[in-house]
């Protein structure tokens, strides 16, 4: 749980492209952009077919988890590499998932499927074959996940930090501004919640800053790194993208993702809500 | 392609709610003349930042098979910044309801 063993470099990826050991996973919420060209030997996990239930709002089970990854090929001792497009949103929220379900090697390409294309390098469109395995998943692990319940609880006593834009956090949009406007029944933010925008991790090319300037970046805003801390966004994508900041890359133990997020939140009877930045 | 009048630039707006919506959106082209109609070759694989009127990220989006692209923002001052294989522009733009911002972006 490190900058050195979470993340990869667009370099290293280069240099282990024919690492048996490694499986690339690119993931996203559309994977046309995978079927117009990916990394080669990479496999694609979708963001919703995937890796949500579909019948109820939750991860998929255990048991699905462990089809899912034995039939791409990926046993307990695979390094698993992810990247995607979205600045990573989908790929940090896989990876969040592979810790959920105690994946021990999980790593992300920092700057994801950006950098590779801003830097030219090369993409393929030949779909991998893999041979089947055998994976056995752990039991959820829950300390990495915010439910509503904590979150209320949590209102002016940890850190909640909301990862949406600014105009999502004030109540004037309700969704990122190249999606349709729906999201929760209403707009607003959790009160006592920090905003800070999870781009703000991220530099233009898609990489993630440096410690220090992320390190400053939530002390700035008012975040008690001696506190817990929940993550939350609209839909737990974006969070969990700030989530391996604060976890991985900065290395705070007690961070937890509230992947229900604003869809959750602002649709729910009774619970207060904040407007105004 | 080198097209002009009512044809927009950006995706199609057939089912997009413009009375509702600020819609801003365009095409990103290669090798073409700057002159505000599209020609030269679509960018399929740039990348469109917005950034609000204080320069604060707002969103982004992989550009289509098109070159084409297309956000859903709030009626104000807008920077939409593209990023390509070494290409970077900025255009500030103002949207509006009713009227979407069409651009044609040269790289």
């Amino acid at each position: 749980m490190s900058r050195a063993t979470s993340l990869v470099s667009t370099d290293w990826v280069l240099e282990n492209l024919t690492n048996k050991s490694v499986v690339f996973v690119e993931v996203d919420e559309d994977t046309t952009l995978y079927e117009k060209g990916h990394i080669e030997g990479a496999i694609t996990f979708h963001w919703r077919e995937d890796l949500q239930d579909g019948l109820i709002r939750d991860l998929i089970s255990k048991e699905k988890f462990e089809a899912l990854l034995s039939k791409s090929g990926i046993t307990n001792d695979s390094t698993v590499v992810l990247y995607g497009g979205n600045n990573n949103w989908f790929a940090t929220y896989a990876f969040w998932y592979f810790k959920i379900y105690g994946h021990q090697d999980v790593r992300l390409i920092d700057g994801g499927r950006k950098l590779w294309e801003l830097k030219g390098l090369p993409l393929v469109t030949e779909v991998p074959t893999r041979t089947a395995a055998r994976y056995v998943a752990k039991e959820r692990d829950n300390s990495i996940r915010a439910f509503r319940d904590q979150v209320i609880s949590s209102i002016g006593i940890k850190n909640i930090v909301d990862v949406r834009s600014p105009a999502e956090f004030s109540g004037e949009l309700a969704a990122p501004a190249h999606l349709p406007q729906e999201g929760g029944q209403i707009k607003g933010h959790i009160p006592s919640a920090k905003n800070i925008p999870w781009s703000k991790a991220a530099n233009e090319d898609g990489t993630f800053r440096s410690n220090e300037e992320l390190a400053e970046l939530y002390k700035a805003a008012g975040v008690d790194f001696a506190k817990e801390t929940i993550a939350y966004c609209r839909i737990g994508e974006r969070s969990a993208f700030s989530w391996f900041v604060l976890h991985e890359l900065l290395d705070l133990q007690n961070v937890t993702n509230y992947d229900g997020s604003w869809t959750e939140y602002g649709s729910l009877v009774g619970v207060p809500v904040a407007v105004g930045a | 392609m080198r097209t002009c009048g009512a044809t927009p630039v950006g995706p199609d707006l057939a089912g997009v709610d413009l009375a509702n919506q600020s819609v801003i959106q365009g095409a990103v082209l290669r090798g073409g003349v700057s002159d505000g109609v599209p020609n030269g070759l679509p960018v399929d694989n740039a990348y469109v930042r917005l950034l609000d009127s204080n320069g604060e990220f707002t969103a982004e989006v992989p550009t289509n098979l098109e070159g084409q692209f297309r956000f859903f923002a709030a009626p104000g001052s807008w920077t939409v910044v593209v990023l390509a294989f070494g290409a970077r522009e900025e255009i500030k733009v103002q949207a509006e309801k009713g009227t979407p911002v069409d651009l044609v972006i040269q790289i």
